[in-house]
Parts: structure tokens; C-alpha cells; sequence
């Protein structure tokens, strides 16, 4: 019944949608124009049936109702709450209606609170959502209904992936998600900009806040994600260079560079063509990573959907939008009259800077991602690795890191460096004393010493913008700016010293045997059987000591085994301190030791043993940089209720006075 | 420079860098790819044709029954993988995926040694329905049976 109920809502919310596409397309004409007043009230609707549906896939996942296929295939009575829940949106169906879910919250959303363009803008920005979320409609009611039923209902579930049974799960995909279609807003205003020929600072500024809210999640979504990776897979990485990373990396970048010109054409009224090009480009290339995660095209670990008409589908969804937006903007990018001009030196040049080179990794991540594909359709099996990525990448990373510890310190429009010179001093410092002190230590890689030495000095100048300041004055976007950029510093740093210092070490020990891994004292005291709600598992109790006289602690790596479905995973231990992680992963019992004849006491375990120095500043940056991002949202909302309120205020004013 | 520079200027010198910046990119991404990316191998034609040794390349096959033995150091691991025709010695030092047996499919990633050794840096094992690394997909449907049936 619930299912139904669901079911129905969402055949509604489409509904809706279509209706909103048509309302909102009319209303631009002079006849439809009684029909602009429903666009506002219908996005609303639209996005709370849509809130409606997927609460009804989550209560009937909450209950297992196994007469629902897709829960049949992907859940389990056993399991506990929490993942039965987060189960809900850790499939293909569940996840493409938490995207249209999503979507048409944040289209309800915006509808809301969005006054600050004309309401002709906002009325074409509407109907563009309304049309990007039908195609997803149609593809959740026509290729992947959710809610479809099995009959007869089976006894039992399949159960979930065990690798995606964790908490990490329960967060990760829901903040990309947000982040992803959030990016769908900035689109939807590219392509409502576009047909009105409103491209202005009005309309940068009334985008600019959708663009940070699904940056900051797209962030979070990442970090997350990458820490997920790290400790849930057991392979000591913390970033593989997997498509289905990629296809989040991808529209992070594009959202990284329009927030920077959505920034410059906001303050100075340059950029316009660019920021409109970005704001399709973003949003085009969180579908395409829909595309390759969704198709089974690529296959990885998050890749559970292996059905090549589904892929067939979103394809041509593909085609249509990304074809669409850039069609639009081909017709209409010569009307896009020019900016305000600046000189190479100042702002926006390095802003300018800035996206190019964004815009470059993306081209580089994108052909990377994109080739094993070519290449198969021309025959050749191929994968890309970090031997491709890495290298490429830093090529236009490092000089935008550069470039990112001058450019704040540019005044708007012209400026020299003579002048900004003179603070650059102490940051130049610290990168060449680094790169010395690293030189004399040697054996370093060259990109992790390019970051270690760029790291301490971008660190100390992205604080130079605080310089000189009233900090109690200094305002909330200000503040932000400058944590995220830090943040990259803190980041890069720890991901340099993580690939420069790590220390790993892998041996079959025995009970007792003491094994060191840097400054620690690894000695595995004994390996026990222990069991879970749905699975059993062989604990190792690990009694680690830092250096010589460290207090000794315990660790407990897991090699787990599930039953529903029957899979093997291991359970990292890991253990923090302020200058890095120790990572332990526990293998299985070392093959040979029964056939030598030796007894059970004498078994040998595998170990796999990690000491990263500062790896946890990876994480910390990356939280951080979605802090600094939080932080210019608030001011930058808190500025716009200001004005709102101070707005009221006058025509209150002037109405009490009867003018 | 820029008061000098008429407004359509400055707009043709940024878009023509920035053209310029995303071709050099491109060209660059598309010389690297044809060095970097590893291609993948079955025995028979990593044999016919060994890729040079520093070369990032995948193998895949079924592991040999009754070749997978293991070093004195407990975690080091040799065996053979084959593909019918042709098989090649697999060093692997590491704790192998869960599904890794003998007589099943394996994708190893590492160098192949000038001496005819793979030297592997991982392998990955058919996990579980979702999540096969795509060459291993093709060749249970291709090869697997036949080659399961002539190992046993």
C-alpha cells in the first residue's frame, strides 16, 4: 500500500513538473502570462511529492517489505536499522529518486525564497528545471521504478553489499547527491539568464549562493567519500582514481571555478559569457558522472547497476540537456554584451587564471576518465592509473597554487606587484627553506616534495588577506575565502607528507611477535573469533607502543565475513595521533603452516601495517575548505536578509508617512 | 595595457589564451594516455609479445590449479595464470583478495619482468556479482568455462 502511495506521488510530482515546464514557458509569452502566477506554487508541490515519495521507499525499506522487488534484491531482515535505511538510496532505483527528490526540493526551494531576480528570469529558470527533472521522471517511472512488486514475495532478501554496509555509506552518497543536483539550480539559472539575455551581476549574485550550498556539499560529499574509501577498503589509499571519483571530482572542479567567476562577475560585471558557459559546464558533468556511474559503463566498486539500457537512457538524457544548454548558449553567447575590462595584473586576472587552469584539470580528469572507453571501441582494453593522473594534474595544480597564494592579495581591476611584493617575502621564504630542508633529507618524489614545499608557504600566505585587518570587522565571506584556501594548504600537506613519509610494512606473524612500523611497536597478542548481527569475524588485538617509552595501546583490526550476500571484508584499525595515523589491516591466517606440520599455536597471521605521517590532514583540509565555503554562504545570505529587511523598513517608512 | 586594449580585445586575447591553455591540455592529456595507460594482457599474448618491463600493463587468467604456493615470509605468494594456451609465473606479495583460489579468474596489475616473471602490485579477484573488473566479465563469458574445464 505504502509502496503504491509512493508510487502515485511520484507520477504526480512528474506531473507537476510537466506542468511547471509549460506554465513556466508560457508565462514568458504576453497571452500566457496568467499562467507565471502557478510556476512558483506548482515547484513548491512538485518538491514536497517528491519528498513524500521517497519517504514512503524509506519506510518500506525500514519494514522490508519484500513484496517490493527492489528490497528484495537489496535488503535483508537482519540487518540493523540504520543500514536498512541508508539501504534505501545504496541502489540504483533509490538513488536516482533521491536525485529527483532532491532536485525538486531544491526547485520547491528556490522557488520559495529566490526575489532578488526579474520574475521573467526566475519563470524561465523554473520551466529549465522543470525540464531537466522530467527526464529523470521519465527515467525512474520508465526504466527503474522503485516501488515496482514482486510476486510472490520470497522469504528473505538478498541483503546489501557488505562493503557498503557502514556509516560512512549513510552520509556519502546523500551529500553528493545534494551537491550534484544543486549544481542542477546552477544550470537551471544559466539557461534562465540565456533565454531572458538577463547576464549580470544580479544574476551572479541571486546564483552565487546555490552554487556555494552545493560546492559546500560536494566538499563534504568528497572528503567523506575519500575517507570512506580509506579505511573501509583496507588498501591504505586514500584516493584511487576510480571513475566513480572522478565523476565527483569532475563537477567539483567545474563548481570550484564558476564560484570564483560567478564571483567576478557579482563584484565587477566581468566574465559574463565564461560564467554562464561554467554554470551549464557544472551541472553537465555531474550527469555525466551520473552517466558513468549509473550505466555500469565503467565498472568499479560503486558501479551495482550493470544494465546497458539504463546507460542507453541517460545517454540520450545527456544528449539532450548538454546538447540543449550548449545549442542555447552557441545562439545566444554573441548577445552576451562584454564586461568591465582589467588589467592582466589584479583580480580577476588571477581569478581568470584560476578557472583556466580549473578548467584544464578538468579536461584532464575528463579525457582520463573518458579514454579506457574510446579506447575499447577501437578495441584495446586499457586502464588509467595515477601514472597518468598525477603528473597531468600537478601540471596545472601547482601553478594555480601559486597564483592562489598571490591572487587575494590583488586589489580589484589593476595592480602591480611591486606592491604586493613585499608580504610575499616570508611565504617565497618558507617554500625555498622547505624545499631545501627536503633536498638535504632527499629520497622524496618529486610531487610530493613540490607539495611539502608549497604547502607551508601557501599556508602561511592565504592568512595574509587577515593581515592588516579589524578582524572583529572583517566580514564573514572574507573569513571564509581564506579558511578554504587554508584548507588546500592543510590539504596538500597532508597528502604530501602521506605520500612522502609513509612507512608500510607487511609480515605473517605469529602470537607475540613484535614488528615495527616507523616509531611504532606492533606486536599482535592474539587473533579471536568474534560475530556481529550479520556476520562473523576474526579479530586480531593488536597492543601498539609509539616509540620507546609510549604508553601501549590497543588495536583491533577485523577480517569479516558476511552471509547475506556471502563476501569477505576487512576492518581497518586505525589509531590518530597529531602527527598521523597507524593503519591496520588483518589478513588471513598465512598459508603454509599447517602443511609444514606445525600446529595451531604456531599459525601465522598476516598483517598489513601502515604509519602515515599526518594523513589526517587530508581530511581536516578538505572539511575546512567546505567550513570556508559555510562560512561566505552565511555572510553572504546574512547580507541579502539586510538588505531585504532594511527594504521593508523604508516602504513600512514611507506607507506610515501616506506617500 | 589594458586602457589600451579596446573592450572586444581584451575579450579576443582571454579567449584565445584560454583556448590556448585547453588545447595544450588536451594534447597533452591524449600523449600522456598513449604512455600511460595500461593495457591489458592474457597470457598467450603477453608471451607472444612482452611489453617492455618498467610498462604498467594488467594480466588476467584463471590461476593454475595446483600452482599457487606460498614463500617462507608468509605473505609473498607465487602461482601461474592461464588462459588455455599459455601460462605465466605471478609473484604477488600482499594479502590476496578474499575470493583468490585456485582455478578462478584473476586481474593482476604490475610489470612483467624481462625473465618472464609478472611481478604483481595487486590482484583482483572476482568479488562478487557487482563488482568484476570489466575484463574479467568478457572472459567468463568467452573463456572461463572452457578453461575451468580443462584445469580440473
Amino acid at each position: 500500500m505504502i509502496a503504491e502511495l509512493g508510487l502515485a506521488a511520484l507520477w504526480l510530482a512528474a506531473a507537476l513538473a510537466g506542468l511547471q515546464l509549460v506554465a513556466g514557458s508560457l508565462g514568458l509569452t504576453a497571452r500566457g502570462a496568467s499562467l507565471a502566477a502557478a510556476v512558483r506554487p506548482v515547484a513548491v508541490m512538485q518538491g514536497a511529492l517528491g519528498l513524500l515519495s521517497f519517504a514512503c521507499l524509506v519506510y518500506v525499506f525500514s519494514v522490508t517489505d519484500l513484496s517490493v522487488k527492489l528490497i528484495a534484491l537489496n535488503s535483508h531482515s537482519m540487518k540493523p536499522l540504520v543500514f536498512k535505511v541508508a539501504g534505501s538510496w545504496g541502489n540504483h532505483e533509490g538513488s536516482m529518486l533521491l536525485w529527483v527528490t532532491v532536485m525538486g526540493l531544491a526547485g520547491g526551494f528556490m522557488a520559495l525564497v529566490e526575489k532578488r531576480l526579474p520574475e521573467r528570469t526566475m519563470l524561465a529558470t523554473l520551466a529549465g528545471q522543470a525540464f531537466v527533472s522530467l527526464g529523470f521522471y521519465a527515467f525512474l517511472l520508465f526504466a527503474s521504478n522503485p516501488f515496482e512488486r514482486l510476486s510472490p514475495a520470497p522469504a528473505e532478501g538478498n541483503g546489501l553489499n557488505p562493503l557498503l554496509q557502514d556509516l560512512g555509506l549513510a552520509f556519502h552518497p546523500p551529500t553528493l547527491y545534494l551537491g550534484y543536483v544543486g549544481l542542477s539550480i546552477a544550470f537551471s539559472f544559466a539557461i534562465g539568464a540565456m533565454v531572458t539575455r538577463e547576464v549580470g551581476p544580479a544574476f551572479a549574485k541571486a546564483m552565487r549562493p546555490w552554487v556555494l550550498g552545493a560546492w559546500i556539499f560536494l566538499t563534504i560529499g568528497i572528503t567523506a567519500g575519500s575517507y570512506w574509501a580509506y579505511y573501509e577498503l583496507g588498501w591504505g589509499g586514500w584516493w584511487f582514481w576510480d571513475p566513480v571519483e572522478n565523476a565527483s571530482l569532475m563537477p567539483w572542479l567545474a563548481a570550484t571555478a564558476l564560484l570564483h567567476s560567478a564571483g567576478v562577475l557579482a563584484a565587477r560585471n566581468a566574465l559574463r559569457a565564461w560564467t554562464v558557459m561554467l554554470g551549464v559546464v557544472a551541472f553537465s558533468m555531474s550527469m555525466i558522472g551520473t552517466f558513468l556511474v549509473r550505466s555500469g559503463i565503467l565498472t568499479s566498486v560503486h558501479a551495482f547497476a550493470v544494465d546497458p539500457q539504463r546507460g542507453t537512457f541517460i545517454l540520450v538524457l545527456l544528449a539532450i540537456y548538454i546538447g540543449g544548454a550548449l545549442t542555447l548558449f552557441g545562439l545566444r553567447a554573441s548577445t552576451v554584451t562584454e564586461g568591465e575590462r582589467f588589467a592582466p595584473i589584479s583580480r580577476e586576472g588571477a581569478l581568470v587564471f584560476n578557472n583556466v587552469m580549473l578548467s584544464a584539470i578538468l579536461g584532464i580528469v575528463l579525457f582520463g576518465t573518458l579514454y579506457p572507453l574510446v579506447a575499447e571501441a577501437m578495441g584495446a582494453k586499457v586502464s588509467v592509473g595515477p601514472p597518468y593522473f598525477n603528473p597531468m594534474g600537478a601540471l596545472f595544480t601547482v601553478p594555480m597554487l601559486v597564483v592562489l597564494a598571490v591572487g587575494p592579495l590583488l586589489r580589484w581591476r589593476r595592480d602591480s606587484f611591486s606592491r604586493v611584493g613585499r608580504r610575499l617575502v616570508l611565504p617565497g621564504m618558507l617554500v625555498l627553506a622547505g624545499a631545501m630542508a627536503l633536498l638535504l633529507m632527499g629520497g622524496i618524489a618529486l610531487l610530493p616534495f613540490l607539495g611539502l614545499a608549497l604547502s607551508v608557504g601557501l599556508a602561511v600566505a592565504t592568512l595574509l588577506p587577515l593581515q592588516n585587518r579589524n578582524l572583529r570587522r572583517t566580514p564573514l565571506a572574507v573569513w571564509g575565502m581564506v579558511i578554504a584556501h587554508f584548507g588546500v594548504a592543510v590539504s596538500l600537506f597532508g597528502m604530501s607528507s602521506e605520500s612522502a613519509f609513509s612507512v608500510e610494512k607487511l609480515v605473517a606473524a605469529r602470537p607475540g611477535d613484535v614488528t615495527q612500523v616507523g616509531p611504532w611497536a606492533v606486536k599482535l597478542d592474539a587473533v579471536e573469533p568474534v560475530a556481529g548481527p550479520n556476520w562473523t569475524a576474526l579479530e586480531a588485538r593488536l597492543l601498539v607502543r609509539y616509540g620507546d617509552d609510549g604508553k601501549v595501546m590497543r588495536l583491533q583490526p577485523q577480517s569479516r565475513s558476511f552471509w547475506a550476500p556471502p563476501q569477505q571484508t576487512s576492518e581497518s584499525a586505525l589509531l590518530t595521533r597529531w602527527n598521523g595515523q597507524l593503519y591496520a589491516v588483518l589478513g588471513g591466517e598465512a598459508p603454509g603452516a599447517k602443511a609444514a606440520g606445525l600446529g595451531r599455536a604456531d599459525s601465522r597471521w598476516q598483517l598489513r601495517l601502515w604509519w602515515k605521517p599526518f594523513a589526517p590532514l587530508i581530511w581536516i583540509g578538505g572539511l575546512l575548505i567546505a567550513l570556508g565555503g559555510l562560512l561566505a554562504l552565511i555572510g553572504r545570505v546574512a547580507a541579502d536578509l539586510r538588505r531585504i529587511v532594511a527594504k521593508d523598513k523604508i516602504v513600512y517608512r514611507r506607507e506610515r508617512q501616506g506617500r | 595595457m589594458a586602457g589600451v586594449l579596446k573592450a572586444k580585445h581584451q575579450r579576443l586575447v582571454l579567449l584565445s589564451l584560454a583556448l590556448v591553455v585547453l588545447l595544450a591540455a588536451g594534447l597533452l592529456a591524449a600523449w600522456a594516455l598513449r604512455n600511460q595507460a595500461s593495457y591489458f594482457y592474457v597470457p598467450s599474448e603477453i608471451i607472444a609479445a612482452p611489453p617492455e618491463p618498467d610498462r604498467a600493463v594488467r594480466l588476467g587468467g584463471m590461476v593454475e590449479n595446483g600452482s599457487l604456493r606460498t614463500a617462507a615470509d608468509g605473505v609473498t605468494i607465487m602461482f601461474a595464470v592461464q588462459d588455455g594456451k599459455a601460462r605465466v609465473p605471478v609473484t604477488f606479495k600482499g594479502i590476496v583478495p578474499s575470493l583468490f583460489v585456485e582455478g578462478s579468474g584473476v586481474v593482476a596489475e604490475g610489470r612483467m619482468r624481462a625473465d618472464g616473471t609478472f611481478i604483481a602490485d595487486n590482484l583482483l579477484a572476482k568479488h562478487d556479482e557487482n563488482y568484476v573488473p570489466r575484463e574479467m566479465q568478457d572472459m567468463t563469458m568467452e573463456q572461463a568455462e572452457k578453461v575451468v574445464r580443462e584445469t580440473k
